[in-house]
Formats: structure tokens, sequence, C-alpha cells
């Protein structure tokens, strides 16, 4: 089986955008991890969403891989953008939407 | 000592805010994964410092994580910062 973090490098680098979550973005398991996803949604971000409560191994390496102690986690282009604080922040001071188009990430046009 | 004031001594040492505020919301999460009873597991802090002038929000939260690492690592479920400088606090 291939190295956790090496795993975690794999999946960051096959799309643009990845949540870290708990649970899935149909039915998140943890009121941190819903708010990502109804921030990305709201934006038209098309991401991949993995659920750590169905790995413990992930569940743990993606918190060594970012020295990061909590989750949700989001990665856009291969970087750590930040839990669910700071995803909120960017989202509410209207930056969110300039990084993803600055890091050329495609957003499904919304209302 | 409470989580609480192991925090809040831990908080002022290192950053000598000019507010803290630390707010357990452990109740909000009855029933959800990582409560326990007698709360002390879901925390919301705020903090006013002029020790975030400069870092980006990412360092910022890292500071924090830094200052509570043993907290964290010993049974917080839920941490939800708000970490300003008082020049961004007085313009919110």
């Amino acid at each position: 089986m291939a190295d956790i973090q090496d795993r975690i490098r794999n999946d960051i680098a096959a799309h643009d955008v990845v949540l870290y979550m708990k649970g899935t973005p149909v039915f998140p398991q943890c009121g941190f991890s819903a708010t990502v996803v109804q921030i990305l949604s709201h934006l038209g971000v098309p991401f991949k969403g993995h659920n750590v409560l169905e790995d413990d191994t992930l569940r743990q390496g993606i918190k060594e891989f970012s020295n990061w102690p909590t989750i949700p986690q989001l990665y856009v282009k291969g970087e750590f953008v930040g839990g669910c604080d700071i995803v909120r922040e960017m989202f509410e001071e209207g930056e969110l939407r300039d990084f993803l188009k600055e890091k050329g990430v495609t957003l499904a046009e919304t209302a | 000592m409470s989580v609480a004031e192991t925090l809040r001594l831990r908080l002022e040492a290192a950053f000598e805010p000019q507010a803290l505020a630390i707010l357990d919301e452990s109740e909000r999460h009855r029933g959800h994964a990582g409560h326990r009873p007698g709360g002390e597991t879901h925390f919301r802090i705020r903090i006013v410092s002029s020790a975030f002038a400069g870092l980006s929000r990412l360092a910022r939260q890292r500071r924090v994580h830094e200052v509570l690492a043993a907290e964290i690592a010993g049974g917080i479920h839920a941490l939800s910062l708000e970490l300003r400088t008082p020049e961004e606090a007085a313009s919110a």
C-alpha cells in the first residue's frame, strides 16, 4: 500500500479543489464540513471530497500532511488553504471567488 | 483548573490580547461526535491582538494551534477561531 503521505500528494494533484471532510459532500457529518461544502457549492466550485471518517489512516495522515489539527481541510491546486474558519472568512470578505479564479479554478456560473 | 481556564492563561501569556473571548459551545454539539458530559470539547475563541499583525490567516491560526497544542491533543474536539488585530477589530 502506498504511503499515506504519497497518497495525499497524489489526491491533491489529481483535482483542482480537494476537501478532506467528515462525511460526504452529499451527507456531511459535521457542521464545519457542511459549512465548507455549502460555500463551495454556492460558488459553483467543482471539488473532490474525501471522507476521513471512512479511513482512520487518512484522518491522521492529513493532519500530519498539513501540520493542521482539525478537519475539514481545503486544498486548491495542491496548496493548503485552511479549514472552516478561514474558508468562511475568505467567503464573507469576498476574497474566495477571486482567489479561486486567480488559481485558475473554473467556477460554474451561478445566479 | 477547567480547560477554559487553561486556554485563557495560555492565550493571555502568548498573545497579550486586547480582547479575549472563550466560548464553550459543547452543549450545542450534544449527541454529536466528540461531545462529552461536562462539556469543554467544543470551543469558539475570539482574540484581538497586535501579535497577529502582518500574519496571514493560516499563520495566525498556526500560532494559536502551537500555543494550545497540548489541549488540542488532549481532548478538545473542535476549535473555531476568530483572530484579529486591533485595527481589524475596530473596522469590523
